[in-house]
Parts: structure tokens; C-alpha cells; sequence
């Protein structure tokens, strides 16, 4: 049973727990759309980069998380640099693959009017490109989150973890209270975020209905 | 690069391939796991994600299904379910079992909602039954992208395998989680090694059933495809 006076003991470290979480899945989550915008421009003029960059991302999506953590230890050690690596690693393929979709979908005839007012190349991306793109950007940010938030927990191997670390401590101290508090908080976190970025989505996009997300 | 030199160490010894702790057996048990997980998902996941596709009815049901799957953490599913379920292989099979059902029973109903209207009505005015419809014509046009399904939820399950060595459970995490115990580098890395080989191994080699599938026949509706969690 719940023991709530377990709970409320560990108030503290719940909270801190949970700062924890929101600053991984936040670095993760921003680093990675960083540098998968960056690539995704990178590869963009040149066709026959896209499918071996989204491969190799495919390849870094694919290895289990609990053996990307143990390639990484042995070279960056138990730090917050290594967590972040794997979790970065993880977005890149979500992100790549809604940005590439989004930019993609933008109508030639949309891109040759602004071509034909005279837009350089940067302001046509900023201000026409992206705009567009806009909801499956933010379609492929959601599913990142989400994902982040779920992975994060694993990094408690390597001491951090968030509110994995809430469960593993319920989990060596056998506290189900813990356990529970551990899982409920993340479920509800990941909820939250799939919920607020799909309103977020549907809110700043209002011209476009959100397509599926094709990810 | 010491390391290096130490995990091919590693993978010389005679004493890492024998015994209960040996690559073969811990590689029989992640994939014995796994492959019961996927099985149990499968056949669950299966009949339903069919019948909610073709009749069209509890499409609630699968959205519903594929926003928890996405929510609920796998590492977070096994270690709640240490308390209920005890130990290891207790735990693990549940929490997989549960994982695998999403990935297969969102893209069976989005192949099956993918298939040409037109054929299904064609097949019905020809005096087909319900049954013959779905066996027919749906399932072998959806054949691909249902399979498709299956690799995710394979993939998902053989990765979160890893995990159950983290309650205490077998299969080839168990390199990885005492190779951090206990600081060995050659047997964290070379646990890494075997998980990635085996996760990467069962994406390719279900793509390549995929392939196969719709190579001739009809192809995969495009689109369909989601991706899966990576755990």
C-alpha cells in the first residue's frame, strides 16, 4: 500500500528528483534540435546525404540505451555530459526525420513567389520555410520529449536519472511508496508534455492543421 | 586504446562462453524473453488491432493504447512491477508482454484503415463474407505494414530485454549492469557490443521480411510507419 507519510519524508528529494528530469529532458531536448537543424541544413542541397544521415541517427535510435550508456562511460565516465550524449543521440532521428518531412512539404510554387520578391535564401528559410514546417517541427519536439522523458530514467545507471532515481531508491530500499510516487510522476510528466506540446502545436500553427506527424 | 585490446580479451576467453554466465546462455535467455514477450504481445495485440481495423469501431481504444505506450517508460514498467511480480523473469515478462502490444496494434489498424476502399467494397459485391474480406483482401495488402509493426515491437522488447538485468533478470544486460558494479570496462563494453548487435540484427532482419512480404505483392501503404520507442 501507498504509504503517504513515506512520501511526504521524501518530499525533498521527489522535488529534486524531478528538477533533475525536467533540466535532462530540457538540455536533451534543445541540444538536439540544435544540432539536428544544423544537419538537416547541412544535408538539405545535397539529396544523397539525407538517407545516410538518417541512417546512421537509425542506428543510434536502434541500440539500446543501457548499452549506448556503457560504450559512453568508459570514455566521458559516470558525468552529465554522457547522459546527455545518449539522450541527444536518441532525438536526432525524431527531430531530423519531422524537420527534412516539414521543410519538404513546403508548396515549390510558395518558394518561387518568395524567390520572386526578392527573399535571400536565409529569409526565405526563416520566414517562409519554417513557418510552414512549423507543425511538424513541432509534431517531431513533442515525440522527442516524450521519448527524453521516458529515457531519462535509464541514466540513474550512471547516478542521475531523475525520477528513475526516485524508483530505484523505492526499488534498493524496497518502498513501493517510492516506486509508485517514481512512476506515476514520470507517466504524468510525459502526459503533460505529449498534451502541452500538442495544444502548443494546434495554437501557433492555427493556418496549417497539424498533419500527421509521419513519426 | 587499452580497451579495445581488453574487450577482444573478453570475447577470447573461453571462461566468457561457458557456464550459466556465458555469452550463449545469456544470449538464448534475452532471446527466449524476448521472443515470448513478442509472441504474447503479438497474439493479443493481433486479433484486436484486425478486428478494431476492420470494423472500424474502438479506434479510441488504439489511440489510447498508442499515447500510453508512448507515456509509460519501459525502465519505469519493470521496476513497478518488481513489487507485484517478484524478481527478474517474473517481472520482466509482464512489463515486456505490455510493450510489445502497442507498436503492433496501432499499425494494424492504421494498414488495415490504409487498405483501398474500393477493393474492400469490390470484394463484399462479389459476395464475400465478412471473414473472407479481412483474410482475402485486407490482411494480404496490409501484410507489410502489419509486419512492420512486429519489427518495432521486436526491436522495443529485445532493448528493454537489456533492462531486466537491472531486476535482477538474465539475458545479456547482465554484462552490462555488473560489468558497472563492478568497473570491468571489457565486460560493460562487450555486453554493449552483444545488445547492439543483437538489437540492430533484429531491425534488419525483420526489414528484410518486410521487404520481401511486399516485394510482388502489394506494397506498404506509405506513411503507415511509426516509429518505435527506443529503450
Amino acid at each position: 500500500m501507498i504509504r503517504w507519510d513515506v512520501i511526504e519524508g521524501n518530499l525533498p528529494l521527489i522535488a529534486a528528483k524531478l528538477g533533475e528530469h525536467l533540466a535532462l529532458t530540457g538540455v536533451a531536448v534543445g541540444v538536439g534540435l540544435v544540432l539536428s537543424f544544423g544537419i538537416v541544413l547541412l544535408v538539405r542541397g545535397r539529396r544523397r546525404w539525407v538517407g545516410p544521415t538518417l541512417a546512421v541517427f537509425g542506428i543510434i535510435y536502434t541500440i539500446p540505451s543501457l548499452a549506448l550508456l556503457a560504450f559512453l562511460v568508459p570514455f566521458t565516465r559516470l558525468t552529465f555530459l554522457t547522459a546527455e550524449i545518449a539522450l541527444v543521440g536518441y532525438t536526432l532521428l525524431i527531430l531530423a526525420r519531422n524537420l527534412l518531412a516539414g521543410l519538404d512539404a513546403v508548396p515549390a510554387d510558395v518558394l518561387e513567389a518568395a524567390d520572386a520578391m526578392g527573399y535571400s535564401r536565409v529569409r526565405r528559410l526563416w520566414q517562409v520555410e519554417l513557418p510552414l514546417a512549423l507543425p511538424l517541427i513541432v509534431a517531431g519536439i513533442r515525440i522527442a520529449t516524450v521519448t527524453t522523458i521516458g529515457l531519462v530514467m535509464v541514466t540513474a545507471l550512471i547516478g542521475y536519472g531523475g525520477l528513475g532515481q526516485v524508483m530505484l531508491r523505492g526499488y534498493n530500499f524496497r518502498s513501493d511508496s517510492l516506486v509508485v510516487a517514481g512512476f506515476v510522476l514520470t507517466v504524468a510528466l510525459a502526459l503533460v508534455a505529449d498534451l502541452g506540446l500538442g495544444w502548443l502545436g494546434r495554437t501557433i500553427a492555427p493556418w496549417s492543421r497539424a498533419r500527421r506527424a509521419g513519426a | 586504446m587499452e580497451l579495445l585490446g581488453d574487450v577482444a580479451r573478453w570475447f577470447t576467453d573461453p571462461a566468457n562462453w561457458a557456464g550459466s554466465n556465458g555469452v550463449p546462455i545469456r544470449l538464448v535467455e534475452h532471446i527466449a524473453v524476448s521472443g515470448l514477450a513478442i509472441a504474447l504481445g503479438g497474439l493479443i495485440a493481433l486479433p484486436a488491432g484486425l478486428a478494431i481495423g476492420h470494423t472500424g469501431r474502438g479506434e479510441l481504444v488504439s489511440t489510447a493504447v498508442a499515447g500510453l505506450g508512448r507515456a509509460v517508460p519501459s525502465y519505469a514498467l519493470l521496476i513497478l512491477f518488481v513489487p507485484i511480480f517478484g524478481l527478474g523473469f517474473a517481472s520482466a515478462l509482464p512489463a515486456l508482454v505490455l510493450l510489445a502490444i502497442p507498436p503492433i496494434l496501432v499499425n494494424a489498424v492504421a494498414s488495415l484503415r490504409d487498405v483501398d476502399a474500393e477493393v474492400v467494397e469490390s470484394g463484399r459485391g462479389m459476395g464475400m463474407t465478412e471473414w473472407q474480406v479481412l483474410r482475402g483482401v485486407e490482411i494480404p495488402a496490409a501484410l507489410p505494414s502489419i509486419v512492420a509493426g512486429v519489427r518495432t515491437s521486436a526491436v522495443q522488447v529485445v532493448a528493454t530485454a537489456t533492462l531486466a538485468a537491472l531486476v535482477a533478470g538474465g539475458g545479456l544486460g547482465r554484462y552490462i549492469v555488473d560489468g558497472f558494479a563492478l568497473q570491468r570496462y571489457d565486460r560493460l563494453v562487450a555486453g554493449a557490443l552483444l545488445v547492439a548487435l543483437l538489437a540492430l540484427l533484429t531491425e534488419r532482419g525483420l526489414t528484410a521480411l518486410e521487404r520481401r512480404l511486399a516485394r510482388g505483392g502489394p506494397t506498404a501503404a506509405a506513411g503507415v510507419e511509426a516509429l518505435g520507442q527506443p529503450a
